[in-house]
């Protein structure tokens, strides 16, 4: 494997210092946000449509300048002014964007041929790639006649055939249905692991964030709304839209008083730390819960701090999941096993881990 | 029955494209047959020569180099101007862009004749210019530019080149190795369909030539509408007939090219 060596570790530490991005027409896309990735590390930018990952990433990659005081480096060198055909990025698009004038392996090529890379070695970089991204005996069709999931990996092994120093990939799986969606999701991480390359990814996917992602970049409206590990963000979101974006969650806006949540429901008890920290060391005021359904028990509800009656079942293949109302303000979604007999009307009891319950910084939205 | 009146329907529509077909045909062929008859005010009867077609030669021959020569030039010129013009026009994409295309397309609605007036206003004094073929090239490149850009710009918005280019950029290559590299050829099929319809356009062209010609740079047309007014018909029939000897090999050839590459590079989307 003497090929892979040379591909390990082709990855720069990259930096983004305070880019904003204003459009000719007025259009605010990026606030200021400044983000740091380590060597060979995959960054997921996530977010709803149109907060502004694709400005970051096309920033990144050289395609858009940031406005004035926006800085990107790569290894601590400053390429901001350098075009991106000079910035040794690989670029993945959600078109993909081969080109339809080449065969599978000129496309794949084009970048060493580019590079003044001898027709030899270009062969033997352009088989590997093939191998690797799993395409052979594909190498002399034409593009447009490629399926969708060859046309991404041929996209792939053309985006990261000339060792870039950062891959930028725009919503890559997009075009594709579920089934592939999934199987390719686990190729492409096994391939980012094999390639030990800086990658940022974009997404507005929570699961293919969760699955690729070293760590995620959460953004709502051009800003960062949080930066973490994938489990960082799903059990500690910073604030109630990172927590309601990524997975489901059952946010509870509620008075509390000494370390207890009092809902219309009953009464749920925090863990201690979490309420203090909440009300800045007081003991009553008003916060946001933040509760997973998967950590929601349904018990008997005879003697339970807290009940309510069941809204609505929905089966969802492995587990079904229930509306509770009576709770809270709203019903509260909660995950019951496949094995637990629940139907609408049954009262029944919740029971919590006070572990489980994450209390939110008071929210603008 | 219902055979019967297929049938029917199948023969009356023969019947309407012969009909139609015969309308056009018929003039052209006696056109030409007139050029190789001896006499045409007696007839084919009077025997069949090539005295007119030799003595067209001798007369306009130099027209007819002329024209060629104005039209392969007027093809270089659109396709070097033309092509890196749809390529800007298409990435800018903006108010001022839009404008330019507008700007482009005007010649094409107004009459040949006053843009050779125009010419002629603003360049005549320049003697040496006004008196060479390349007055004539310039009035000619004004007139099937936008026909080049058009058919260029059709393909561009067809392809999304604007992410191609940005791919091309992402792998390292040079405007100019783009251009080359992936937005010319994946353009070819509305170059080909521009470039037929600039050397058809600037070979017949006559209205603007006709303004802007000397008697030393008379191209085929005018040629034809000089020899239509001052010569015999059948020297007249003759010179038709050389020009469709000339222009139907040479449109059949870039039709023949033009599919051979299309087909070279696919199926059409
Ligand atoms: N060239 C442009 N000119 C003006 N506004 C733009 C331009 N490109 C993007 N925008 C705007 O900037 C904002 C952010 O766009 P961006 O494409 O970065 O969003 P996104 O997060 O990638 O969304 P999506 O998930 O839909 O791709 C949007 O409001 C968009 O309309
Ligand atoms: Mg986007």
């Amino acid at each position: 494997m003497s090929g892979n060596d040379k591909t390990n570790g082709h990855g720069v530490a990259l930096r983004v210092h305070a880019c904003a991005k204003t459009f000719a027409d007025g259009t605010r896309a990026l606030e200021p946000v400044t983000l740091d990735v380590a060597r060979g590390e995959t960054v997921v930018l996530l977010g709803p449509s149109g907060c502004g990952k694709t400005t970051l990433l096309r920033i990144i990659a050289g395609l858009e300048t940031p406005d004035a005081g926006g800085r990107i480096l790569f290894n601590e060198a400053d390429v901001t002014r350098v075009p991106i055909e000079r910035r040794n990025v690989g670029m993945v698009f959600q078109s993909y964007a081969l080109f339809p004038n080449m065969n599978v392996s000129d496309n794949i090529g084009y970048g060493l041929k580019i590079r003044g890379v001898s027709e030899a070695e270009r062969k033997a970089r352009i088989a590997e790639l093939v191998a690797l991204t799993g395409i052979a005996g594909l190498e002399h069709r034409r593009v447009d006649q490629l399926s969708g999931g060859q046309r991404q990996r041929v996209a792939l092994a053309r985006a990261v055939a000339a060792r870039p120093s950062v891959l930028l990939l725009d919503e890559p799986l997009t075009a594709l249905d579920a089934a592939l969606r999934e199987r390719l999701r686990g190729e492409l991480n096994r391939l980012l692991r094999t390639l030990g390359i800086t990658a940022i990814y974009v997404t507005h996917d929570q699961a293919e964030a969760m699955a690729l992602g070293d760590r995620i970049v959460v953004m709502r409206r051009g800003a960062i709304a949080q930066v973490g590990t994938p489990r960082d963000i799903y059990f500690a979101p910073a604030n109630r839209f990172v927590a309601e974006f990524v997975g489901a969650a059952n946010i509870l806006e509620a008075e509390c008083n000494a370390g207890v949540l009092l809902l219309p429901g009953g009464r749920l008890a925090l863990a201690n730390d979490a309420a203090a920290a909440a009300l800045n060391g007081h003991a009553n005021g008003r916060i946001f819960a933040m509760i997973r359904p998967e950590s929601i028990r349904i018990i008997a509800p005879d003697g339970a701090a807290l009940t309510g009656e069941v809204d609505s079942v929905s089966f969802v293949g492995d587990r079904q999941r229930a509306a509770i109302g009576g709770v809270a303000g709203k019903p509260i979604m909660v995950d019951v096993p496949n094995s637990t007999p629940i139907k609408a009307g049954d009262r029944v009891g919740l029971s919590v881990d006070p572990g489980d319950i994450r209390v939110l910084a008071g929210d603008t939205a | 029955m219902k055979t019967t009146r297929d049938c029917l329907i199948f023969l009356g529509q023969l019947a309407f494209t012969l009909l139609v077909a015969a309308f056009l045909i018929v003039p052209a062929v006696l056109s030409m047959l007139a050029g190789i008859t001896s006499n045409y005010f007696l007839g084919v009867k009077s025997g069949l020569t090539l005295q007119w077609v030799l003595q067209v030669w001798e007369l306009y021959h130099d027209t007819i180099f002329r024209s060629f020569l104005i039209a392969f030039s007027t093809l270089a010129v659109t396709l070097a101007v033309g092509i890196p013009a749809a390529y800007a026009l298409h990435l800018r994409n903006d108010r001022v862009s839009r404008a330019v295309e507008e700007i482009i397309t005007l010649p094409l609605a107004i009459p040949g004749l006053a843009i050779a007036l125009a010419l002629l206003l603003t360049y005549g004094g320049f003697s040496d210019f006004r008196r060479s073929w390349l007055f004539i090239l310039v009035g000619h490149a004004i007139f099937t530019l936008p026909f080049m850009v058009r058919s260029v710009m059709a393909v561009f918005a067809a392809i999304d080149v604007k992410t191609l280019d940005e791919g091309a950029a992402s792998l390292g290559a040079s405007p100019w190795r783009r251009f080359c590299d992936v937005i010319v050829p994946n353009a070819r099929p509305g170059i080909l369909a521009g470039s037929l319809m600039v050397v058809t356009l600037s070979l017949g062209e006559f209205n603007l030539t006709w303004m802007l010609h000397t008697p030393l740079t008379k191209t085929l047309p005018v040629g034809l509408a000089d020899s239509y007014a001052s010569m015999r018909l059948e020297v007249a029939s003759a010179y038709t007939l050389v020009f469709f000897i000339m222009i139907i090999p040479l449109l059949t050839a870039m039709q023949v090219f033009a599919g051979y590459r299309g087909a070279a590079s696919g199926p059409k989307r």
